[in-house]
């Protein structure tokens, strides 16, 4: 008997255990689906899986390049028409490589040294930019200076570090990024220096810092600071400006200035930036009417080992506005449109093509996108999907002028990618300047555009009210007419009623 | 109670109990006065606003136009949204009434809850027209929805304050004192309530973990 109870009470157990772990397995298997490789953010900033944007052509590594010296620790990348430069930083030299087509990169020149001064060889060169002259500037880290050199790398100028009062004098001078204007003035970033870019004029002279980020603090930590001993204070973070990481001048002239030095707290109280477009006072005019702020993913989750806000190492510019931000803690890019847009973000951590390690450098060349990454010790080439394709025709296209192709093409990209807001946005955008407007409202509504719904709305109610004058004229007078009416009538009644005629 | 529905008598009084609502708005301190010491009101009257109440703030949900209100659907629990009116209304109604019930206040736990529906008045009056206008203006326009929409919180939270001081016989001042009274005993309510749950919970989850640590032994 007590062998039986025993014997039903293991079997029920038993029962219940099963019953209990099936579902769990169940729900395991559902929760391995990770988000796509590329996504975008939808009007209430959930991620939508998409298509992808940009597809990996090919991996350019030591190797494939032909090189007899391995790369080693890469950290600068310049595109130059077809050309493009690679400063292999470990190395002490400059790679030149010719562009044959997305998957043939022939090495032409390994500059390693230039004429003209005692000391011709470079140190540890992270930034390498080249003027419409033709002239090449090297960020020179490990020497402590700016280069400038004619095309056949004789030396024209050196730039070193800035003579300024504000400027500890202690500090070793560490140009690390670079960029040049049309007159050849030189904008550069040197570690440890946060007072903004650095401005030489094309003589060489230092000329000041421009853009440098503002100074927030709270009210609360400042008099805790007051309070606080010598030992207390070296341990809290300092009231300074972040340092930006990189640089890009864009086709008009605008630097647009990236860094990750910043905290989630600060990004998402507004309090800092993570690009910055700076134009020659110094000032930010980076256009933010994006539902979703600037900075790369707005969900910071610890998945897979990486948190905190994305890491801007890296910025390129199209000439279409669209700017790419290359984020180092998620090994993501973010493409962004000149009204601050998010148009797509692909990538991930991880050793396959089309994942990063340590991506530092983000350059292109008409729409593709060359990545370096400096610890795989490799150039990862994409070019654009099919859909992404779609995506910058139908930009190009509105910004033409031909808004009814434009549309076609958002259609076309909207059968792609069903999740893709800036298709619904743009077909109505199509449709507002085609006078279109009841479909465009339609469109804009689906997205929740409200400023373009209104622009849409705004003519067709104007249209409407043209449409129905005389049905409103009529309602309105009978909505006057009639209890006027019916109130004459009741006094009339009254006062024939009232009349002392039918009294007497 | 079912017969009194077929007569003629029961329906004129609600119909003019809930118009009497409108002599409210407009007269704030002799409407409510009348409410309760004149029997002007019915309850009848007070749980037809606080349904037209409930059912204009679920409607706005649909017909407001997405400019001034943008609704997350996946997220939308129509339960939890319609409590976010109930549920202060009863913490209200509950401790308004034990606080004023120790210091002379005439007002019964019923006629607080009358009162204070009848003060509810303007939203579902105001809020329809404006959720009908909301559709045929544009961004720019959106002003007059934002400064209405406010004045019609504004317009029965201050209908309540007087109702409160009519219906229990009180001063201004000490009106006002009791309304912040009043607040405070409605945060003190849900203290006690969250004490109350997270204690059951604890309760419920002691006996949960001995059964399993019986089954274990089992």
């Amino acid at each position: 008997m007590k062998n039986i109870t025993r014997f039903i009470s293991i079997a029920l157990l038993g029962i219940i255990v099963a019953v209990g772990i099936t579902p769990i397995t169940a729900l395991a298997d559902a929760s391995t689906g990770d988000t796509s490789y590329t996504y975008n953010l939808d009007y209430w900033g959930d991620v939508q899986d998409s298509p992808d944007f940009y597809t990996v052509s090919k991996v350019f590594t030591s190797s494939e390049l032909g090189l007899d010296v391995k790369l080693k620790a890469p950290e600068g990348l310049f595109s130059y028409g077809d050309l493009l430069y690679v400063c292999d930083t470990g190395n002490n030299r400059i790679i030149e490589l010719k562009r044959v087509s997305s998957e043939k990169f022939d090495v032409l020149r390994i500059i390693d040294s230039f004429k003209g001064d005692p000391n011709s060889t470079f140190n540890a060169p992270s930034d390498i930019a080249i003027s419409e002259e033709g002239n090449y500037f090297i960020a020179d880290r490990g020497n402590g200076r700016i280069l400038k050199l004619d095309p056949d790398f004789n030396l024209i100028l050196t730039f070193d570090k800035p003579v300024d009062n504000t400027l500890d004098p202690s500090i070793t001078f560490q140009p690390n990024k670079i960029v040049i204007d049309t007159a050849e003035r030189v904008y550069c970033i040197a570690t440890g220096i946060n007072k903004g870019l650095i401005k030489y004029e094309p003589d060489g002279t230092f000329s000041g810092f421009v853009g440098a980020t503002k100074v927030t603090y709270d009210f609360l930590d400042y008099i805790w600071k007051k309070f606080a001993t010598q030992a207390q204070r070296a341990q809290m973070e300092n009231f300074v400006p972040t340092e930006y990481d990189n640089v890009y001048m864009d086709h008009e002239g605008f630097v647009y200035a990236c860094t990750g030095a910043v905290t989630r707290e600060d990004l998402r109280a507004e309090k800092a930036d993570a690009v910055r477009k700076i134009n020659l006072m110094g000032n930010d005019i980076l256009v933010r009417n994006g539902e979703w702020p600037i900075y790369g993913d707005i969900h910071m989750g610890s998945g897979g080992g990486y948190e905190g806000p994305s890491y801007f190492s890296d910025v390129t510019v199209f000439t279409n506005d669209i700017f790419v931000c290359l984020d180092r803690n998620r090994g993501r890019c973010f493409g962004y449109d000149d009204q601050g847009h998010l148009v797509f973000a692909f990538g991930g951590n991880g050793n396959m093509d089309g994942y990063f390690r340590r991506p530092v450098a983000i350059e292109h060349y008409n729409h593709d996108l060359y990545v370096l990454d400096t610890l795989d010790c490799a150039i990862t080439v994409f070019v654009p999907t099919e859909f992404g394709a779609l995506v910058y025709d139908a930009i190009d296209k509105f910004d033409q002028g031909d808004y009814t192709a434009s549309g076609e093409s958002w259609e076309r990209v909207m059968q792609l990618n069903g999740n893709y807001d800036l298709a619904y946005i743009g077909i109505g955008r199509s449709y507002l300047r085609q006078e279109r407007y009841k479909e465009a409202m339609d469109y804009f509504e689906v997205k929740y555009d409200d400023e373009n719904y209104s622009k849409a709305f705004k003519q067709y109610r104007k249209e409407w009210v043209e449409d129905h004058i005389a049905v409103i004229v009529i309602v309105l007078l009978a909505m006057f007419l009639i209890p006027m009416g019916i109130g004459k009538v009741r006094s009339i009644k009254h006062e024939i009623d009232t009349a002392d005629i039918f009294n007497t | 109670m079912v017969s009194s529905l077929t007569k003629k008598e029961t329906w004129s009084e609600y119909w003019r109990s809930l118009k009497f609502a409108f002599y409210c708005m407009t007269h704030p301190v002799d409407g409510f006065w009348d409410l309760t010491h004149e029997h002007r009101g019915t309850y009848a009257a007070a749980n037809t606003i606080l349904i037209a109440t409930l059912i204009v703030r679920l409607a706005k949900l649909r017909f407001t136009s997405f400019l001034f209100l943008q609704v997350y659907w996946e997220e939308l629990n129509i339960f939890l949204y319609l409590a976010s009116v109930l549920f202060p209304l009863a913490l209200w109604v509950i401790g308004n009434w034990a606080l004023t019930t120790l210091f002379d206040g005439k007002g019964k736990l019923g006629q607080v809850y009358m009162a204070t529906c009848y003060g509810l008045i303007p939203y579902p009056v105001i809020q329809f027209p404006l959720m009908l206008l909301s559709n045929v203006v544009t961004v720019e326009e959106g002003q007059f929805y934002s400064v209405l929409s406010a004045l019609s919180l504004v317009y029965a939270a201050i209908l309540i304050v007087s109702a409160m001081g009519q219906i229990h016989e009180f001063s201004a001042g000490k009106n006002l004192l009791f309304t912040v009274a009043s607040l405070f005993a409605m945060l003190v309510q849900v203290f006690i309530l969250t004490i109350f749950f997270s204690m059951i919970s604890q309760g419920v989850l002691y006996f949960i973990s001995l059964v399993r640590e019986f089954l274990f032994r089992l």
